[in-house]
């Protein structure tokens, strides 16, 4: 597929291709994915806000340049910013496709880097020479102060210009916990959101901390999606029970509220709130329980994203839409077109126990 | 008006809630920095002078500091990631930083057209970014019970024309009523947006637009800081009755 090169959340021309409960396609501007939705519907959203995770600075003991990507919470405190998982690059920068990117120097625990006004302290290496563990010097507030200036969006090859943070915060951004922008969400504006309460479509959110999506490194890429931190809000769960008993629809905007929603409601499917971290992995094999619609970005083949696509169709269903998404054009990554896939098999109220 | 006494504190109202305040090393906002805090308030500033910042940081132990200008664009992503971080979500947000335009009161024929934008820029633009950027903040906060509001520090001169006050009457009236569209256009959403004057007071940017007043016929700060917050607190949700109905069951699944 062909990459969308540049950094707008909602271009006029895009596209969604919509995959009914029986495989069947049709194709309408995104910006009518409202009319798809029946009322009752209830559309939940990430609502976390992306870090500038993205920190370009020096390993001390050798003097080399480096980039750290946050890239993980190692508990559930999204609050604890003194602590990250980290994935490290050596001297570069996006422009440089990932996978060409030069490794780091070696690290080890207790080298120190200095990230601009920020200075961190390795204190583990998690299993690979690029993935560690770090902590920053300093009050909370300082920290945080120094990531908000220093950091910027982590960004890949395909979008030369550079990201800000306006570029990458949706619409309904709020807990600065995600280390890539949970992307599904571009396609909301708040008259979309207008317009669902409008048709009796029900909007709640929950904040899933996502991570990054490439480290440019096969071996690393193997163990994503990282494990995420995640909140649900009494309210939102409180939404999710009266949709279920009333066996109506629960539409997701994205992957990553999948993930959430059907790691909080493994086993019986009822979602509780409170806080969680997402371990689960959705594919083929996967049953889910809460969701029964996902709108998501294009993805592609080999991807995690793409696997967890697998859980909501059969997987000749899958390859026809790829060649669908190939044949119209349509593009990929994160400002490109949408999907908007019913689960199959998964009517009204289908899927609940 | 007598000025001896501040009245009672809001501790049942905004025990717990997340605020942020622009301007709140100095005057006004200053003293709501002070007053939001004594009431159990979680509350985070802005102000653009790093040691002030510091300064009321230390002297009112618990809030959190950012230097920040408002009317810089590059700015207010990061103001808002240090607020909604450091506070974990936001309630209410206070656009109390102002800028007079000129550095003394000026004809519009007088006027630089720089003053006028570094004006337009603190008074309107800056106040319409941040909101922006903590809308989804906001309106998370209105959904799940809290209660959600916007209070753009007004002025008389938003509505009544007086000479030499243009570049800031003209930027305070765009607020206004960017203030008044927004309530409308955010109903649905639980959001409030107040437009609140104020009235004269004793501050240091009064003092630079009329520098011999007499202070003593002007209010104080924390009269006025009361005042805006008396307003927050009726458009807050009433406690209890207007909050979601509890989920089935809760519990940690870390």
């Amino acid at each position: 597929m062909i990459a969308a090169d540049r950094p707008v959340q909602r271009p006029p021309t895009a596209k969604l291709l919509m995959v009914d409960i029986e495989g069947r396609f049709a194709h309408v501007p995104r910006d009518q994915f409202v009319d798809l939705l029946r009322p009752g519907d209830l559309v939940i959203a990430n609502d976390a806000a992306t870090l500038p995770a993205s920190l370009h600075g020096l390993h001390v003991p050798s003097g080399d340049a480096v980039e750290v990507r946050l890239a993980g919470w190692p508990a559930t405190a999204t609050n604890d910013v003194t602590h990250f998982d980290a994935v490290v690059f050596g001297a570069g920068d996006y422009h440089t496709r990932t996978e060409h990117r030069m490794s780091p120097p070696p690290l080890s625990i207790g080298d120190r880097l200095s990230l601009g006004p920020l200075s961190a302290t390795v204190v583990g290496m998690l299993g690979h020479p690029r993935l560690v563990s770090l902590e920053f010097d300093g009050r909370p507030d300082e920290i945080w102060a120094g990531i908000a200036r220093h950091g910027r969006p982590i960004q890949y090859a395909h979008i030369e210009e550079p990201l800000a943070l306006w570029d990458v915060w949706t619409v309904v951004a709020g807990p600065p916990v995600a280390f890539e922008p949970p992307s599904a969400g571009f396609a909301l504006s708040w008259a979309t959101i207008e317009r669902l309460h409008q048709r009796g479509v029900g909007f709640v959110t929950i904040t899933l901390a996502s991570g990054i999506s490439s480290t440019g490194d096969t071996e690393l890429d193997r163990r994503l999606p990282l494990p995420e931190p995640y909140r649900i809000s009494e309210a939102t769960a409180t939404a999710i029970a009266r949709a279920k008993l009333a066996g109506r629809r629960i539409v997701a905007i994205g992957t990553s509220v999948v993930r959430a929603l059907e790691h909080a409601g493994e086993g019986d499917g009822i979602v509780r709130a409170g806080d969680g971290v997402a371990t689960n992995r959705l594919d083929q094999r996967s049953h889910l329980t809460v969701v029964d619609a996902i709108l998501t970005g294009t993805h592609e083949p080999g991807t995690s994203h793409h696997d967890l696509l697998a859980a909501f169709v059969t997987p000749d269903t899958l390859a026809r839409i790829d060649q669908e998404l190939d044949a119209h054009q349509y593009l990929t990554h994160e400002f490109g077109d949408s999907l908007l896939i019913e689960r199959t098999g998964g009517g009204i109220g289908g899927g609940t126990p | 008006m007598p000025h001896s006494e501040i009245p009672a504190s809001f501790e049942q109202t905004f025990s717990g809630l997340r605020v942020l305040v622009t301007g709140g090393t100095s005057g006004l906002g200053l003293a709501l920095v002070r007053k939001l805090a004594a009431s159990g308030a979680r509350v985070a500033f802005v102000a653009r002078g790093r040691e002030r910042v510091e300064r009321v940081a230390r002297e009112i132990p618990g809030t959190h500091g950012i230097v920040g200008d408002v009317a810089s664009k590059t700015d207010i992503h990061p103001i808002a990631l240090q607020a909604v971080g450091e506070l974990e979500g936001l309630d209410i947000l206070i656009n109390n930083a102002s800028d007079l335009g000129p550095s003394a009161l000026a004809l519009l024929g007088d006027t630089d057209c720089e003053d006028l934008e570094r004006a337009l820029a603190a008074n309107l633009v800056g106040p319409f970014r941040l909101t922006k950027a903590v809308l989804g903040s906001l309106s998370a906060s209105a959904r799940e019970g809290r209660g959600a509001v916007v209070l753009n520090v007004s002025s008389d001169a938003a509505i009544n024309a007086y000479p030499t006050w243009g570049a800031y009457s003209a930027s305070k009236a765009g607020l206004h009523h960017l203030s008044r569209i927004w309530n409308e256009e955010l109903a649905s959403e639980g959001i409030r947006v107040l437009s609140v004057d104020p009235g004269d007071m004793d501050t240091p940017m009064h003092a630079q637009a009329v520098p011999d007043a007499d202070p003593a016929t002007l209010k104080r700060p924390e009269i006025a800081a009361h005042e805006l917050l008396e307003q927050i607190a009726a458009a807050l949700p009433k406690h209890s009755s207007e909050i979601p109905e509890a989920a089935p069951a809760t519990g940690d699944r870390a």
